[in-house]
């Protein structure tokens, strides 16, 4: 496939002697918004949190296969670095209670000691929060505590906390799954807007979710891939017996 | 039948209402009288010179305890600046590592120093410094309360750091934030207000503290601010005043026991206040 961003091949992962992510192999595109989706526990998170070697928090975690961003080995990039490229959002909104709006959105810099000039630093914050869709709701309070912002709100907090750093990748962990319907289909169409700067890959277990949003879906199934396609081609016409089951909600 | 039953059982939950709220009043009590009583007997000593004036000898009036104040506030001073950053740093491995062999032996050694008697403190610490620098020093008196503080602030800051909730630090992370930066930057002032007040109850607790320095700190009839030196403290000089024969030294132990009270008990009104405004809603 031209236009690679990550690349994984016969990618393997394990938590002691689980194996929860089996030879997976799979090639995501640039500037394309890529659905992982699946029942529980099948291995779609961990996926995920793979590809920015956030598993790794877990001392008991490893991985075999290869797992590219571009050319490179995401195994050999360290860690710190790999996630400067590679931004990530939780399930749960995470804005860090001990600091302002404005000081979470540059937290990625003034966390990594990297200096910038005020201007520098208001044009960050600006932009990323007119991405994230938030300006013209805290443009006003960007001095108060990200804390006392709404749900939905915190988690573009969050948003425009990760897209400040200019990454690569954007990861969504079951993004809107904390959420309220409304908060969800305001994240929902910044996806689809942030989605023309940045590769976004969603981990939901929300079907309909990743029928609206992605180009692509991934459909994992006890830790193997079990079909990858262009999400109206998977969701018309599922090739895998196990996705067709899963979509008409044979099991869930 | 029933409304008998409903009125029964109505007279035990008042009865036992009763009963929990008579108990916890009776807590506040000793306290009461402990002020009372104290208040009484030091308010007429204390004045300006009280607290500017060295000891005088028996029988001249108008002495002071300068050197008492001055000495317990750099012995515990010292001892603070002993245990905090050790007991800060110890609890932030214990909450990082609740489970590694070594967490587990600190914390357990952590908890039985909490309950070791003051007075072995002070004659383990006789032996460790007292003797090899051959002479009596306020900084060996710093260095027992230290210990008697440690445990207090590995505790605490272990338990605050505990319930910060992981999402943050996994937000830091996510963000190439290295691990030193994560803790310094994000966890801890996180639970900055839980750690300060922490350390500051500790501080209170130790600072009326006797039976460490009588074997450390010793004491001293006069003024002294060399740390290697025996040095006068409110809790000696109110045990040494107190077993005097003399009644003006009596009383000048009532009053050096009331300013004694007071410190404590402004060191735990700035806890509180500490708390609340360092407060982090998470």
């Amino acid at each position: 496939m031209e236009n690679t961003i990550i690349k994984c091949e016969n990618f393997n992962a394990w938590f002691g002697d689980n194996h929860v992510v089996k030879s997976v192999t799979m090639d995501i595109p640039k500037n394309n918004l890529t659905a992982v989706m699946g029942p529980s526990g099948c291995g779609k998170t961990t996926f995920l949190r793979c590809i920015n070697r956030m598993h790794e928090l877990a001392p008991d975690a490893r991985t075999e296969g290869s797992l590219k961003l571009y050319q490179d080995e995401v195994y050999d990039i360290h860690p710190i670095l790999l996630r400067q490229k590679i931004g990530m959002v939780f399930q749960h909104p995470n804005p860090f209670p001990n600091m302002s709006i404005y000081d979470n959105v540059v937290a990625g810099y003034k966390l990594n000691g990297i200096k910038l000039s005020k201007a520098e630093r208001d044009d960050i914050v600006e932009d990323s929060l007119r991405k994230a869709a938030l300006w013209m709701e805290v443009r006003d309070t960007l001095r108060k505590k990200g804390t006392f912002l709404s749900g939905g709100q915190q988690q573009r907090l969050c948003i425009a906390r990760a897209i400040a750093m200019k990454p690569e990748v954007l990861l969504l962990d079951e993004p809107t799954s904390a959420l309220d319907p409304v908060s969800t289909s305001s994240i929902e169409e910044l996806l689809i807007d942030l989605k023309k700067n940045y590769t976004i890959i969603i981990v939901t277990h929300n079907m309909q979710q990743a029928a609206r949003i992605s180009d692509r879906t991934a459909f994992f199934y006890m830790g193997e891939l079990a079909e990858y396609d262009h999400t109206k081609q998977m969701f018309i016409s599922p090739k895998d017996k196990r996705t067709q089951n899963y979509i008409t909600g044979r099991f869930s | 039948m029933d409304t008998r039953f409903i009125r029964y059982r109505k007279v035990k939950n008042n009865l036992f209402k009763g009963i929990v709220i008579l108990f916890s009043f009776l807590c506040t009590i000793p306290l009461f009288c402990i002020l009372y009583y104290i208040i009484r007997k030091g308010i007429k000593e204390i004045n300006w010179h009280f607290l500017i004036r060295l000891p005088m000898p028996v029988g001249e009036v108008g002495g002071g305890i300068a050197n008492a104040l001055s000495g317990s506030m750099m012995i515990v001073l010292v001892a603070a600046v002993i245990a905090i950053p050790f007991g800060i740093l110890a609890g932030i491995y214990l909450s990082e590592n609740k489970d590694k062999k070594l967490a587990y032996w600190s914390r357990l050694s952590a908890d039985i120093m909490q309950g070791i008697p003051s007075i072995v403190t002070g004659i383990v610490v006789y032996f460790w410094i007292v003797k090899p620098m051959k002479s009596f020093s306020a900084l060996s008196g710093s260095v027992a309360l230290a210990m008697m503080m440690l445990p207090i602030v590995v505790r605490t800051t272990e338990e605050t750091l505990l319930r910060i909730p992981n999402s943050f630090k996994e937000a830091a992370l996510a963000l190439g934030v290295p691990y030193h930066r994560v803790i310094l930057r994000v966890i801890v002032p996180c639970g900055l207000s839980g750690i300060l007040s922490g350390s500051l109850l500790a501080v209170a607790r130790i600072a009326g503290e006797t039976a460490p320095l009588l074997f450390t700190a010793f004491g001293n009839p006069y003024m002294n601010v060399n740390i290697f030196k025996p040095m006068q403290s409110l809790p000696l000089m109110i045990y040494n005043y107190a077993i005097s024969p003399y009644d003006q030294w009596h009383n000048m132990a009532w009053g050096a026991a009331m300013i004694l009270l007071i410190w404590i008990l402004l060191l735990n009104l700035l806890t509180k206040l500490v708390t609340k405004r360092w407060r982090i809603q998470l």
